[in-house]
């Protein structure tokens, strides 16, 4: 610092400790030493402690036996995969709690904040209850009174609910039948693709033409053709050709429980609701404060163009009111993603509970397990982040 | 880096902050006045607050015994409930003086952790629980069965173990607090319920038809819990077995807290031994020498501790009886 | 529909001929739009009475899936032709609207009311009088344990103390919250240099009164003392951190944005994780914080920045010339934060505080998971005792935890509410 004393001397009006740039260098050289100083501290006695209590470190441990099972899993998993595996496995849970929560919160948010608005006194009131009841009460409760609300009136296994004898639902999660196609059903798969594709673009066709010329046919029936018939059609040939193309594997009651199929299991089913009815509750006030933040007069020459109030609301309002309503989700989203980590309250397997929880406790490194969970948080949050501020720029560009 | 923490240490003098794992504990215990003893968060029998605040279990009452023999007064301790997930490091990094907490002696947690077990207060083993109606009279025919548990404990990798072993299938469902476990097995979510035997017994109590429910024969797992110490304090790892070894030792002899005073005139040379009549054996673990007699006294020998705590919820002596009984409680002589 | 029409001949204005309807007016999609979905309320009109009854009769009534569908199909299209018929066109929208919102209501209402007050076990000394009526709410389980849920494991002969520190922190929120201008001043100043010290002393003891170790704490006054440390401290955190995030000098800026993008981005859980279990690991061996402490300090960096980011939305909102007329005053960068800047900016985001706050007390039932007893914690130990162990004890239990944090809550954000107003009016004339 001396070195920067000699240097600025030659002002002479000024004394150097006077000089705002002088200061403000000192100053954040003199904060940047102290946080590295602390941090060396902690790090020090971290490692010293560590040493001292034979603590294991490194993260070798991620390739060692596992040696416990997990109920939901996204991906091949038993009780002899490795640490490393159930993290994936833990990690793919939060992920997939998460995006159904959005989705579901986004959906529901929407509908109570524009249903705040309403005309009608008993729909606004309702809304405005729903906010401040879900809002108000800590989410750790309202994912208890969830969780029991989904168990309690499921019948056991034995008495399942059974839909067509080929989707069960009981307290034990809702068995559907999965799909295990052969070869000859990624045919039939692409041809369903294409149909898609070219009613879309057929759909693109005739707007236009209906733009240029007033005219307009209905695509309707080629396009179910194209999407439905054609893949159809091809699936029977292959049927008769080669054999059938795709089999179901459906669920059936052996011993205590059912088997085969794909099962979602009721901690999935409730976290959801708790996370989205929860996160909703916020989502509505955003929209409700978007949607005020555009004009009235907007609204007003809407109808005076003869839009109808949904039409108004559809195209007029909710657009310009994204603009408001996404910082704030954005948020949203985040919040929803971290308080799912309130699953192991209910026994869902997200990655604070069998990573934080199980392996934890298996390996005994908390320094490593807790700062890899504390990364891949901030790397989800961060990345949702940027995902979001990329789409509000879109949306800030398509305005004027 | 060494002047902070001599600077940190000299913090920790003052207010909240608390320093001294590292010094004899035994004085730091006699200083304060107060044994400071990790508990559990709540299970019935072992440890358990009241409505009061009152703490009540076998566990508990082994910190009331070292307390006794002490500062001599069982009374005199802190309590601090601990979640599974904490237990060990709090007491690596001196918060508590003693973990009391129905905890199972294994040979990592022994040697890797830095911590000490003294003995086994209670010979546990993993069970399984089933509802009667399920017509299930043995763990080998629970293959495809759903099982809740906790996590954070030895019983997650027992019952994987159990169930690969046997070539079962079987789905877990893990759950951090162990009321929810009962909840949603009661609700009907597992066909099983798995933990320690004396778990089982105090959890069916809380069902809404305990009699609905059975434990299975099957012991799938060794449980022995029992009192940890920090490793490094000898002296307070001698306290700590000899409080557990007395309360055996007491039964055997027949020294009850109702006629611990008369058994000090008794003739026996154990007898008195044991309740300082004879001797200085307080000496030898830096006591006086009525420590065992206050222990009987104020707390009870291991049959009075287990009749109060651990019958009320269901469970018979069984292996935790005396070993000339039929059990395998052996203490080592008083001599 | 023909496909033989394709030619495109120009006509005279007025003189085309009637084109067929749009696809999506006729046909099976046509009356489905039409009657069915025509409008947004159209639409909720027909999904709402089937989605009631297809629960209703599923959940409630044990009819089988299909038998459900069936009947909520038949429900939903019969609320239709008695709309229709009743109230023609314009009307029924709105008030077959309000109809279905009441019966949502009242099914809500009955299950609500049946459990908390109709079924309900109003004094019960023990688990066999609960399980009598295992369908309502057990409140003699609350009476029994109330003082538990209060004071936690507070030693009885010693409760007052807690009381009188509670009278005074409603002796000085009050004007804080409804006074005016001087007397709220003061009251801000006690409140924030007094009362933590008057408080800990008489909550943890010292001049003669008898300690009470933070181990004792419990109940709603931990969960009190919790929320309102991490109110106090993380107020004065989180103005730092947004004036830093906008300070000139990088270093500042950028170890502000990342101290603020890090607590933001990881759940409270781990980082009270790391508070109770990891926190000894970094300090030297033997030195140990108390572990209340240590959760208040983590839930206090964590909220200090949220509060950051509330501070920072109030910081932006003031006009650049404000700041340039404080420079030009002469005021020195502090004075001119506090003095002209950040009274302003923190009157504009009070209900964003006020919103991180009632997120604050939320939170701190979290701190159960690190084994502190805070209100909801003393409400699961008390599920623990065999005295109690009813069916029904469970949701009792926490049904009532949810009436008195929604009850906190609920009034914050009322105030929130007001103050908004409040400010607005101020604002717009």
């Amino acid at each position: 610092m001396s070195g920067a004393v000699s240097v600025t001397t030659e002002t002479p009006k000024v004394a150097w400790f006077r000089d705002p740039r002088i200061r403000s260098l000192v100053f954040q050289a003199v904060t940047l030493l102290i946080v590295l100083l602390v941090g060396w501290y902690l790090v020090d006695n971290t490692i010293d402690n560590m040493r001292r209590q034979n603590i294991a470190s490194g993260l070798g441990f991620l390739n060692d036996r596992a040696g416990f099972d997990i109920i939901q899993s996204l991906v091949p998993y038993t009780s002899d995969s490795s640490f490393g595996q159930a993290f994936v496995v833990g990690l793919l849970n939060t992920l997939l709690v998460a995006i159904i929560g959005i989705f579901f919160a986004t959906l529901v948010g929407f509908v109570v904040g524009v249903a705040r608005l309403s005309s009608n006194w008993l729909i606004a009131k309702m809304a405005a209850a729903y906010v401040e009841t879900f809002r108000n009460i800590p989410l750790l409760l309202q994912i208890f009174f969830w969780y029991h609300a989904v168990l309690k009136p499921l019948p056991g296994p034995r008495d399942s609910i059974s839909l067509l004898g080929v989707v069960y639902l009981n307290n034990r999660g809702l068995y559907l039948p999965s799909p295990e196609p052969f070869g000859g059903f990624y045919i039939v798969l692409g041809l369903f693709a294409a149909g898609i594709a070219a009613t879309l673009w057929l759909l693109r066709r005739e707007r236009k033409r209906q733009e240029a010329t007033g005219e307009r046919k209905p695509v309707l029936w080629t396009g179910l053709g194209l999407i439905f018939g054609v893949p159809v059609l091809a699936y029977f040939v292959i049927m008769l050709a080669v054999g059938n193309p795709l089999n179901f594997d459906v669920p059936a009651l052996t011993g205590f429980n059912f088997t085969g199929g794909v099962t979602i299991i009721p901690e999935l089913f409730s976290l959801v609701i708790a996370l989205s009815v929860y996160t909703a509750a916020f989502i509505a006030e955003n929209v409700r404060s978007g949607i005020q933040a555009v004009s009235h007069g907007q609204t007003e020459a809407a109808y005076a163009l003869g839009f109808r109030p949904n039409l108004t609301m559809r195209l007029i309002i909710i657009p310009q009111a994204l603009r408001v309503i996404i910082p704030p989700m954005t948020s949203q989203y985040l919040n929803l993603t971290k308080n799912s980590s309130l699953a192991v309250a209910i026994a869902y397997p997200d990655l604070v509970a069998v990573f934080m929880g199980t392996t934890l406790n298996q390996t005994g490194q908390a320094v490593e397990v807790v700062a890899i969970t504390m990364g891949v948080y901030l790397l989800l949050s961060l990345g949702t982040a940027g995902l979001m501020n990329w789409y509000n720029a879109r949306v800030a560009l398509v305005e004027r | 880096m060494k002047w902070i923490n001599r600077a940190a240490l000299a913090v920790a003098a003052s207010g909240m902050i608390a320093a001294g794992a590292q010094a004899a504990t035994l004085d730091n215990i006699k200083k304060e006045g107060v044994l400071k003893c990790g508990v559990s968060q709540g299970l019935p029998g072992f440890s358990n607050p009241d409505d009061k605040g009152k703490w009540t279990g076998i566990d508990v009452d082994f910190c009331r015994a070292m307390a006794a023999a002490i500062l001599g007064d069982a009374s005199k301790v802190k309590y601090v409930p601990l979640s599974a997930k904490v237990r060990f490091t709090a007491l690596q990094s001196g918060e508590i003086d003693v973990l009391s907490r129905n905890t199972t002696w294994t040979f990592t947690r022994d040697t890797n952790l830095g911590i000490n077990f003294v003995g086994v207060l209670y010979y546990d083993g993993q069970g399984f629980m089933v509802r009667k109606k399920l017509g299930v009279t043995s763990a080998l025919k629970l293959s495809g069965a759903q099982v809740c548990t906790n996590t954070g404990t030895t019983t997650e990798l027992n019952v994987a173990d159990y169930f690969k072993s046997h070539n079962m299938q079987y789905k877990v469902v893990a759950f951090e607090n162990s009321n929810e476990v009962v909840a949603a097995y009661d609700a009907g979510r597992c066909d099983v319920y798995t933990t320690d035997r004396s778990g089982l017994a105090a959890q069916r109590t809380k069902m809404k038809n305990p009699d609905e429910h059975m434990v299975l024969p099957e012991v799938i797992s060794k449980e022995p819990l029992g009192p940890a110490v920090r490793q490094g304090d000898d002296q307070f790892a001698n306290i700590a077995r000899w409080t557990l070894n007395a309360m055996i030792i007491a039964e055997e002899l027949g020294v009850t807290s109702k006629n611990a005073d008369q058994m000090k005139s008794a003739k026996n040379p154990e007898i008195k031994r044991l309740l300082g009549t004879d001797g200085k054996y307080g000496s030898y673990i830096g006591l006086d020498n009525d420590w065992a007699y206050r222990i009987v006294k104020q707390v009870g020998n291991y049959a009075e501790v287990y009749d109060r705590n651990v019958k009320p919820i269901g469970l018979e002596r069984g292996v935790n009886n005396l070993w000339n009984k039929g059990g395998i409680l052996y203490a080592p002589p008083f001599r | 529909m023909a496909m033989d029409d394709v030619v495109t001949p120009r006509y005279a204005p007025g003189q085309h001929p009637a084109l067929p309807a749009p696809a999506s007016t006729v046909g099976v999609v046509g009356w489905l739009r039409a009657n069915l979905f025509s409008t947004g309320p159209d639409t909720s009109l027909t999904l709402v009475p089937f989605g009631v009854a297809f629960l209703a009769a599923a959940w409630f009534g044990g009819v089988s899936i299909m038998g459900s569908i069936v009947i909520g199909i038949l429900i939903a299209v019969g609320v239709r032709i008695v709309a229709r018929v009743a109230f023609g066109n314009p009307v029924i929208d709105n008030t077959v609207l309000t109809i279905v919102g009441a019966i949502i209501i009242f099914l809500i209402a009955d299950v609500l009311l049946n459990f908390t007050i109709f079924d309900a076990v109003w004094s019960a000394s023990g688990r066999a009088d609960c399980a009598k009526s295992p369908d309502g709410a057990c409140w003699g389980f609350v009476t029994a344990r109330f003082s538990q849920f209060m004071y936690g494991f507070y030693p009885d002969a010693e409760r007052w103390r807690v009381d009188v520190t509670g009278i005074f922190a409603i002796a000085l929120i009050v004007p804080i919250l409804f006074g005016q201008g001087r007397i709220r001043a003061y009251a801000v100043g006690l409140f924030l240099l007094a009362f933590p010290i008057v408080g800990f002393i008489l909550m943890y003891g010292g001049l003669g009164l008898e300690i009470v170790p933070t181990n004792k704490w419990g109940g709603m006054m931990l969960t009190l003392v919790i929320a309102m440390t991490g109110i106090t401290a993380s107020l004065p955190l989180g103005v730092l951190l947004a004036l830093g995030r906008r300070s000139d000098m990088p270093a500042i800026r950028n170890l502000c944005i990342v101290f603020i993008e890090f607590w933001r981005g990881v759940p409270l859980i781990t980082v009270l994780f790391m508070a109770s279990v990891m926190f000894p690991l970094f300090l030297p061996e033997g030195v140990t914080f108390n572990q209340l402490l240590r959760a208040l300090i983590g839930v206090a960096l964590f909220s200090a920045a949220y509060m950051a980011e509330v501070v920072r939305g109030g910081l932006q909102a003031i006009p650049k010339g404000q700041y340039e007329a404080a420079s030009a005053m002469g005021l020195s960068y502090w004075k001119s934060m506090r003095l002209i800047v950040l009274p302003q900016a923190l009157t504009i985001v009070i209900p964003g505080i006020v919103n991180s706050f009632i997120a604050l007390f939320k939170d701190t039932t979290l701190v159960l998971i690190i084994g502190l007893f805070d209100f909801l914690g003393t409400i699961q130990t008390g599920l623990n005792d065999n005295a109690w162990a009813a069916p029904n004890v469970p949701m009792t239990g926490y049904v009532f935890a949810a009436l008195v944090y929604w009850a906190f809550c609920f009034g914050m954000s009322r105030y929130s509410v007001r103050l908004e107003r409040k400010l607005n009016t101020g604002r717009q004339h």
